[in-house]
């Protein structure tokens, strides 16, 4: 009797530990990180890209419809190229636009793909031509300052 | 003086690297032994249940209550920039990278290696192992080795359960008795925590930290003087050799695994 209560209590533990590794896997961690994820991949080039990084989330209409891949720079066109796969289930026109997004002031960087209107949908290997570049706070404070300058010294 | 000084320096130093030369040889002999938890694995199941099943109780209130403080504080500092939904990106990321596989080492180094190191003190103390050794039983294979492979498997699984134990503090404090949004916190937390980076890195680090607490374990009760004394002394060396060597590692894993990447 005693061999059985250890033996159960044993089997529990494991059990307990293997369900805690799972929880741990499949509602702490993004499961689909495990897997080579499905849908199609799509390229654009960007002046500034600013902080997005590999794993980003793209969103349209502030749902996640895929991720970002890979961030690259090309030495022909001096620009950065950013490659996100999106889901399959999300179709978007060949003409739609990709910009470079901040969740809140200070937040993490992401891709906003805004739908246009042409009757063809991106598929696997598209290139995005209308690109919005990231928006640079240093740039933004220093025109504000430069305008500034150049406003007292008119006066 | 100084002659003596340094003598004693260099003693010192080639003790401790014999007994690091003594530890890894007794480490090996208890490795080649290991046959025996397969060919009887009833006498794993009880170490097991010894270093596992009897820390599960510890494991589980310190996970709950190390998550209630992470949930807590995260709470106070993130409010500051209006980010509160992020809280459970911070609870999530340190329990599985850092705080599960560290904290629940500690806990069991101080709550089954101590009793392991006492278990096979007392043994040699009253003269068990050689009682077996003159009936030809082999006690590295007998009582060593199962008892080594019983905190190693025991380990990475309590590491788990503690991390998971500490999400779910997290998410009491913040979302059930705060009113965090619960969608924010655990979509931000599933967006943030990665399954290879994190995940899997949380466990290797629990897997190193189980080889070297019921190493260091096993080898201490082995090699306490057989006093009462030396029992007594074995078992602080292996709670403070073990918490020491827990977080060296660390350092070291950290310094692979977290660095450079994303």
């Amino acid at each position: 009797m005693q061999r059985a209560r250890v033996d159960l209590w044993v089997g529990l533990f494991v059990a307990l530990g293997l369900l805690a590794l799972l929880f741990l896997a499949l509602k702490a961690g993004n499961v689909d990180s495990m897997f080579k994820s499905e849908g199609y991949q799509i390229h654009a080039e960007f002046d500034n890209i600013g902080g997005l990084k590999a794993k980003a989330p793209v969103k349209s209409a502030g749902v996640v419809v895929g991720r970002v891949e890979s961030v690259s720079f090309s030495n022909e066109s001096l620009r950065a190229i950013v490659s996100a796969r999106i889901d399959e289930e999300f179709k978007f026109p060949k003409d739609s636009s990709l910009s470079i997004l901040t969740a809140g002031l200070l937040g993490d960087q992401f891709l906003g793909i805004d739908p246009g209107g042409d009757v063809d949908n991106l598929v696997d290997g598209d290139r995005v031509r209308i690109t919005q570049s990231a928006i640079v706070l240093e740039k933004v404070i220093g025109q504000f300052l430069y305008g500034k300058m150049s406003d007292s010294g008119g006066n | 003086m100084i002659v003596k000084t340094l003598s004693s320096l260099g003693h010192a130093i080639i003790d401790s690297i014999w007994r690091l030369g003594v530890a890894s040889s007794f480490i090996a002999k208890v490795l080649t032994r290991s046959s025996i938890v397969l060919r009887r694995p009833q006498l794993l199941v009880d170490e097991i249940h010894f270093a596992g099943v009897l820390s599960m109780v510890i494991i589980v209130v310190s996970g709950l209550f190390v998550g209630l403080v992470l949930g807590l504080q995260g709470y106070e500092t993130l409010k500051r920039y209006g980010s509160t939904g992020a809280v459970g990106t911070l609870v999530a990321l340190s329990l599985v990278r850092e705080l599960g596989p560290v904290v629940s080492a500690l806990l069991f180094a101080s709550r089954a290696g101590s009793a392991i190191t006492a278990e096979i003190g007392i043994m040699k103390t009253t003269e068990q192992l050689s009682a077996m050794e003159m009936m030809a039983v082999d006690p590295h294979a007998r009582v060593i080795s199962p008892m080594f492979w019983g905190g190693f498997i025991s380990m990475p699984l309590l590491a788990a359960i503690f991390s998971a134990f500490g999400i779910l503090g997290g998410y009491l404090i913040t979302v059930v008795v705060i009113g965090v949004d619960g969608g924010a916190f655990w979509s931000q937390m599933q967006a943030s925590v990665d399954f290879y980076h994190d995940i899997l890195n949380g466990v290797i680090k629990s897997v190193v930290f189980g080889f070297a607490v019921s190493s260091i374990a096993v080898f201490e009760g082995y090699s306490a003087v057989p006093t009462a004394e030396g029992v007594s002394r074995a078992v602080t060396r292996t709670v403070v050799t073990s918490a020491l060597a827990v977080l060296a590692l660390d350092f070291v894993l950290t310094a692979f695994m977290f660095t450079g990447g994303v």
